[in-house]
């Protein structure tokens, strides 16, 4: 057997609190496709930042060729021959592809002169080679993405690259370029280049990968042959997802409350061009928790995005408590009686230099200072009620919103969003990077507002999560909604088919 | 006491340099040449007080001193033909509003940088100037000097008005949801944006009224001298925004407070007087008040660095 490209053995990497890889071993033999399976969050983003030398591990070993290697760097990996093609390809657009192309593989010293024939005709054999149909001379930017992804490809093959990390390559790609992509994958791997293949599409994955290999909460689940000797396939694509959701959903999660009251949103064939929303019809009722699930990219904040009215629906009602609305920015959206607590909240949650009860009466200031006069000892009650009722810990509502820790900025976006007293409440990965305790409390909170007639819409790469919360999931999949599911019933596995589209296996 | 270190800490220099001053020079605190020296600072004070609102948004207006200069013009002219001090006003005062609308229009709703809007419109604004008055002094009616009243008296008036508007913006901008739309839109546009605020607006309306406070500046100004020369609004962006840094008042929007700028301007504008008094070449002057500004913006630096550490 060859001596591994590229070998990790017990590598650990966090970030702050939050382990981002557990132990992880992996290794990739020359001429072989390895892919990395995982759900959102699994650790696959940190372990090719890893390989890439882009992040350092905290601890365990790293091996080229059967050397041990200290202190990657993105520039030694490269030396070494570790290329990454990532999902958007990061290129110049307004340079040429042979400029692009030179820029990456031409040692250069800022004042050395370049030389544009031997540039241009390297390029040409480059893309030859690859089997690219368009000129080294055409502006990036002009061309398509799987052309751009083709110039990525180049700059790999011309670098020599003997390692090649593919971030989901597929991605934005049409089935025959697919299909162009996949015989350039087979060339790369006979002429003896490792490739680390991330994909979300599982006939992909039993299509090319030789090995396969699932991540889950930052360990190695299992690592497994796709095909034996004979040719016959090992795995089956209900392992490959039992592997991937695995985690049996705890019981620490608020109990249902089961009753709900009339209809208060109704969406009905919902389309917003810009963010590429279309045909979405759903409803959720008083006291119902509607879990929103669905990769990244799915579609699902671009919904909530869509109902908050940022990026305004192009087609399609909205009803709010049986009357018709129509909400074109974040103002009308409040003043309708939606509540948003965006994703981002590090950065668009809670205004971080701000007091936090200065954040919290932000959305409301209408509705509690008359004349606009502001009323700090009315601020001030307001804030600490809702410091009591949430559990914020803090010196007190003077306190800036970036003096806390990541779970109480949470409660304070939610606070904001709670003073106005919402008719629906859209929460986008409310427990995304918060400690394990203020996440439970947050599922209680959540809860309760559910259970005072406040209707949900609460969007979570967390499958655990999604099941755990919600009265029904909504599986969202290229920006339609694909499938509903009943919360009590259903399983991460059907949840999981869904989002990765093979519903129809089911 | 952290919170306002910043203000305590420009007190502390201006408190030093009177210290000095009423020591080696106690002439310095002549009632009368003091009284002028603060009246001629009242309209650079509504200046910065308007720049203060703008840099609390995230943005900068250096056309304010060719806005000024446009307004004293158009007041000079008003008031040459006679019209009623009151009518003056109100003209003077819209036509720094339309100024400051056209910068805010450009800004907020096209959403041009704000440094090549009011740069553009500086240079217009000057070269409008230029060309109708040719550096031409306007000569005012008898009467509008000091409002017609004693020079003690109408010095006493404007400074009282300077003061009292300060304040009044200061208690605005802490107790009105106006003010603090400011620091929300200059701390975070997007996340005000998401919490129902229309940051367009807001940025708006700051620029539209810091057009109106060029108009306002520009007619304390007037008051205070028998001519009107086109090019008196020159360089008055530059002291402004000198006055809202070494005030505390951050570059990257949203930190800040008036009486900081106002403590500001007090040290930037006591430095010249002090030199003069201290008999130290008044060459000084620029290298004092640019080390001063220098370190405004280091002790800037090394706080946003232990904030984001």
């Amino acid at each position: 057997m060859n001596p591994p490209l590229f070998r990790l053995s017990s590598v650990s990497k966090s970030f702050g609190p939050v382990r981002a890889l557990r132990n992880v071993s992996f290794d990739l033999l020359p001429g072989e496709v390895h892919a990395l399976l995982g759900e959102n969050g699994a650790g696959k983003s940190t372990l090719i930042k890893v390989i890439t030398g882009a992040h350092s591990p905290d601890n365990g070993r790293l091996e080229f060729q059967g050397n041990e290697i200290r202190n990657l760097t993105p520039t030694n990996a490269l030396r070494l021959g570790i290329a990454c093609i990532y999902q958007q390809p990061a290129l110049f657009p307004s340079l040429t592809v042979a400029e692009n192309i030179g820029l990456r593989l031409e040692a250069h010293s800022p004042l050395g002169k370049i030389d544009w024939a031997g540039r241009r005709e390297r390029t040409s054999a480059l893309l030859k080679r690859i089997g690219a149909k368009f000129s080294p001379e055409s502006e990036v930017a002009s061309l398509s993405m799987p052309e751009q992804q083709l110039v990525e490809i180049a700059c790999a093959v011309g670098a020599g690259a003997k390692l090649v990390v593919m971030d989901e390559p597929t991605a934005s790609l049409t089935r025959s370029e697919q299909e162009l992509l996949f015989t350039l994958i087979r060339d790369l791997k006979s002429s003896g280049v490792g490739i680390i293949y991330i994909s979300h599409r599982l006939e992909e994955i039993f299509a090319l990968a030789d090995r396969v290999t699932v991540l889950r909460d930052g360990e190695s689940i299992a690592t497994r042959s796709v095909r034996e000797a004979d040719g016959n396939s090992t795995l089956t694509e209900a392992e490959l997802i039992q592997w991937m959701v695995g985690r049996e959903v705890s019981s620490i999660y608020p109990p249902r409350t089961g009753s709900f009251g009339e209809n208060v949103l109704e969406i009905q064939d919902l389309h917003c061009a810009e963010s590429g929303i279309a045909e979405v019809s759903l409803q959720i009722r008083a006291g119902e928790i509607f879990g929103l699930a669905g990769l990244v990219g799915s579609g699902r904040t671009e919904l909530a995005r869509v109902l908050f009215g940022i990026t305004p629906a192009t087609q399609g009602t909205v009803r709010l408590g049986g009357s018709p609305i129509v909400v074109r920015s974040p103002q009308e959206a409040v003043h309708q009686g939606i509540a948003y607590v965006p994703e981002d909240r590090r950065r668009h949650g809670v205004i971080l230099p701000m007091a936090i009860s200065h954040n919290i009466s932000l959305a409301i200031h209408k509705r509690i200072f008359p004349w606009s006069r502001l009323r700090f000892g009315k601020e001030r009650s307001l804030a600490q009620s809702f410091i009591q009722q949430l559990g914020i810990k803090t010196s007190g509502p003077e306190a800036p919103g970036g003096s806390l820790s990541g779970g109480n900025q949470q409660k304070v976006a939610i606070a904001r969003w709670l003073a106005t007293q919402p008719r629906l409440l859209i929460l986008d990965e409310p427990t995304q990077g918060v400690d394990v305790g203020a996440k439970s409390e947050i599922h209680k909170i959540i809860r309760e507002l559910a259970a005072q007639g406040v209707a949900i819409l609460m969007i979570s790469s967390d499958l655990p999560e999604v099941l755990g919360m919600s009265d029904r999931i909504g599986v969202m999949k290229g920006g339609r909604l694909v499938h509903t599911l009943d919360g009590v019933n259903t399983t991460a596995d059907e949840v999981m088919r869904f989002a990765l589209g093979e519903g129809a296996a089911a | 006491m952290n919170r306002y270190f910043r203000e305590l800490s420009v007190a502390s220099a201006l408190l030093l340099l009177l210290g000095v001053l009423a020591i080696w020079a106690p002439h310095f605190y002549q009632p009368q040449p003091l009284l002028s020296r603060f009246t001629a600072q009242s309209p650079t004070l509504i200046l910065t007080i308007g720049m203060t609102l703008v840099m609390l948004v995230r943005q900068i207006d250096i056309s304010v001193g060719s806005q000024f200069g446009i307004c004293a013009v158009v007041a000079g002219l008003l008031a040459g033909k006679g019209l009623p001090m009151p009518l003056v006003f109100l003209a003077t005062l819209t036509t720094g509003t339309l100024m400051g609308a056209l910068n805010g229009t450009l800004v907020a709703t096209l959403g041009l940088p704000s440094i090549v809007v009011s740069l553009a419109t500086m240079v217009t604004w000057a070269e409008v100037l230029r060309l109708t008055q040719q550096g031409r002094l306007i000569n005012l009616p008898e009467g509008t000097q000091w409002f017609g009243l004693s020079q003690v008296n109408g010095q006493l008036l404007i400074l009282a008005g300077a003061i009292a508007f300060l304040t009044f913006s200061a208690w605005f901008l802490k107790n009105r949801a106006a003010g603090r739309f400011v620091y929300a839109v200059g701390s975070d546009a997007e996340a005000a944006r998401l919490a129902g605020i229309n940051p367009k607006t807001t940025t708006f309306m700051v620029f539209a009224v810091m057009g109106a406070l060029s108009g306002l500046a520009a007619l304390i100004n007037l008051v205070q001298s028998p001519q009107v020369d086109p090019k008196c609004g020159v360089g008055l962006e530059l002291r402004a925004i000198a006055a809202a840094v070494v005030g505390g008042v951050a570059v990257s929007g949203g930190r800040g407070r008036l009486w900081g700028t106002f403590l500001g301007l007090l040290l930037l504008s006591t430095i010249n007087p002090a030199l003069t008094f201290l008999h130290v070449e008044a060459y000084w002057e620029k290298a004092i008040q640019g080390l001063v500004i220098l370190l405004a913006v280091v002790a800037d630096g090394f706080r946003s660095r232990n904030q984001n550490a």
